[in-house]
């Protein structure tokens, strides 16, 4: 019987055979842990396997990049316990200068297609992207990872989601992600892997493919794949890992648990309103709500091509006085591609605040918070309350946030 | 065996409409406020502590109640504390519809027993499930009975790996038995 690219992967990892809905053992290519669940990480090794060696110290990882650099005094606590396991054990660290951990395992060329990862972060499976099988799980999970490079895994059941038409011009793939989440919700992938194909995702470089396949996670999803790529893809990662991209395709005869077919034709920009990330509405829907401050980043909006946009529409204009808007760039590479093409500055002469990269902005506590009655329009992936303060924030692409930001509401960049 | 057999009085939790919550995330089981935390032992009275009308949660709960949830519970981040919360506060088990993935195997790999139940709703509405009750099950069977009520009931019993960590304790301890 055929198989589908979840099966193929693990099936490239595991003795057991590979089929939907068996548990199995899994072989792990990279394991990682943050600087949230790495301290616990460590607590687990050393109270269960002490001084003895991990499973392969080359495949093991930190990223710090959810308090980066610390901003209170147990992350820095914790950051330093990761780091002084990391020498004792010789483990790389990507350490808080360098941003999300996610994009930097794609940047070093560790996240291959075909490849399966592991890590203390939820959107894990935003590596779907470039057709590795990423996945977040917990400390428990990820000490015993380190000790062995192994895990039980239950093969998930696919999903096959044909997007048909052409949205309107003024879409990108932040919208299409959103329209995805207004469809499926929590339902209709739950605990599946899903394959997405037609033309609109097939065309979508690395950036676009990130945004879509990192909220996933917010439709309670394992993890996407976008089978089919054009060029563009082929051509960034060859440039990150230095071999040609290949990834897995599914087998014609594979079994999928279900097949959907969703309409993109003329889809218009999208915007997810508060309290949850799946109830979207469409931008002329909200339009003109007051806004307080506007994000651009995160592991869903902080590549290049992101602030590239928001850039377009700030290089002319202003933030107005009485919005903050954030600007947090993904990665170090990002932040230095922005900082020799003037995207910085642009952004920085609008009046955004511009801070050093990773999750600030998206993860409560660095880079600031919302406060009660603040109304906040957000790149990032999850509004749910309390996420990143007491105020209520919206979702949008990073064109409709910089849009807001001039408006000082909800807009669009045809309504300036 | 009589680890298998768990009992205890139930927490159904229900919104101020008196409908079973659904897709309740991490941030509303153990906010990332506290996630700098540890310490088991101090994480059980953050439990549910952003969830509305159930942050008394911890001043509630006794040790070896059950709580009884919404489809997709612990949604969101793949914090470990939003099971050790529970844990600290020796909740004896979790039924839920479903379970996000990430969470499902937290509480597996710490021998925290989450176990699944069909038609939730329904059972709400047929008294089935009604806070305070006291109600028994077989983790392994599946078997269960509302004690309180006298009506016998099934449950979706464990997969065979997660028995057999959740027999061993926790992953290290059943990883420990595979060498
Ligand atoms: S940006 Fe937010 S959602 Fe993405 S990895 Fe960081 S904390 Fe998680």
């Amino acid at each position: 019987m055929g198989q589908t690219i979840i099966e193929k992967i693990i099936q490239l990892h595991s003795k057991d055979e590979a089929v939907s809905g068996r548990i199995v053992w899994m072989d792990l290519d990279i394991r990682s842990a943050r600087d949230f669940g790495g301290p616990n990480v460590v607590k687990h090794y050393e109270r269960e396997y002490r001084d003895s060696p991990l499973a392969d110290k080359s495949k093991t990882f930190f990223t710090f990049d959810l308090c980066a650099p610390a901003c209170t005094l147990k992350y820095a606590d914790n950051q330093q316990a990761c780091r002084d396991f990391a020498r004792r054990h010789g483990i790389e660290v990507f350490d808080v200068d360098r941003g999300i951990g996610s994009h930097v395992l794609i940047e070093e060329g560790l996240a291959r297609p075909g490849s399966t990862i592991v890590g203390t972060d939820s959107h894990m499976n935003v590596l779907g992207a470039v057709g590795c099988f990423g996945q977040g799980m917990g400390d428990v999970d990820i000490a015993f990872a380190f000790k062995t490079g192994t895990t039980w895994f239950e093969v998930p059941e696919s999903v096959k989601v044909v997007l048909i038409g052409k949205p309107s011009a003024a879409t990108d793939a932040k919208d299409l992600t959103l329209f995805l989440g207004k469809e499926l919700g929590t339902k209709k992938i739950a605990l599946r892997s899903a394959e997405f194909y037609g033309e609109t995702v097939k065309d979508l470089g690395l950036a676009g493919r990130i945004t879509f396949c990192s909220m996933i996670t917010e439709m309670a999803g394992i993890i996407g794949f976008i089978p089919e790529y054009g060029a563009e893809l082929a051509g960034e990662m060859k440039r990150f890992s230095g071999r040609a991209f290949s990834p897995a395709s599914a087998d014609k005869d594979a079994l999928y648990a279900d097949s959907l077919k969703l309409d993109v034709t003329g889809l218009p920009p999208q915007v997810a309103v508060p309290p949850s990330p799946n109830s979207v509405k469409s931008l002329a829907e909200v339009r003109g709500t007051r806004i307080d401050s506007g994000f651009i980043g995160s592991c869903t909006n902080g590549r290049t091509e992101d602030f590239a946009r928001a850039a377009e529409i700030l290089r002319i204009r202003k933030v107005k006085k009485s919005v903050m808007l954030k600007v947090v760039p993904a990665t170090r590479r990002v932040y230095e591609e922005l900082l020799k093409r003037g995207i910085l500055e642009t952004l920085f002469e609008s009046g955004a605040i511009v801070v050093n990269p990773g999750c600030g902005g998206c993860a409560e506590g660095h880079v600031g918070l919302t406060g009660k009655g603040e109304t906040q329009i957000s790149t990032g992936n999850r509004n749910f309350p309390g996420k990143q303060g007491k105020g209520r924030t919206y979702l949008a692409s990073p064109a409709v946030v910089a849009a807001s930001c001039v408006a000082g509401e909800i807009a669009g960049p045809e309504d300036l | 065996m009589e680890k298998d057999i768990r009992q205890g009085r139930i927490w159904v939790l229900l919104d101020k409409n008196g409908k079973i919550i659904e897709d309740i995330d991490t941030d509303q089981i153990y906010h990332n406020a506290h996630l700098h935390i540890t310490d088991i032992a101090e994480m059980g009275q953050f439990a549910l502590g952003n969830l509305e009308g159930w942050t008394d949660f911890p001043k509630k709960c006794q040790g070896g109640d059950i709580i009884i949830a919404g489809r997709n519970f612990g949604a969101g981040s793949s914090r470990q504390q939003a099971v050790d919360c529970f844990i600290a506060l020796k909740v004896n088990a979790l039924l839920a519809p479903s379970f996000s993935a990430i969470y499902f195997r937290n509480a597996v790999n710490s021998g925290f027993p989450v176990l699944g139940v069909r038609d939730l709703e329904s059972l709400i509405a047929g008294k089935k499930f009604v806070s305070g009750d006291v109600i028994r099950f077989d983790v392994k069977t599946g078997q269960a009975e509302n004690l309180s009520r006298g009506i016998p009931l099934k449950i979706e019993p464990m997969s065979s790996v997660q028995y057999e960590i959740f027999k061993a304790g926790d992953l290290f301890k059943y990883g420990k038995t595979l060498t």
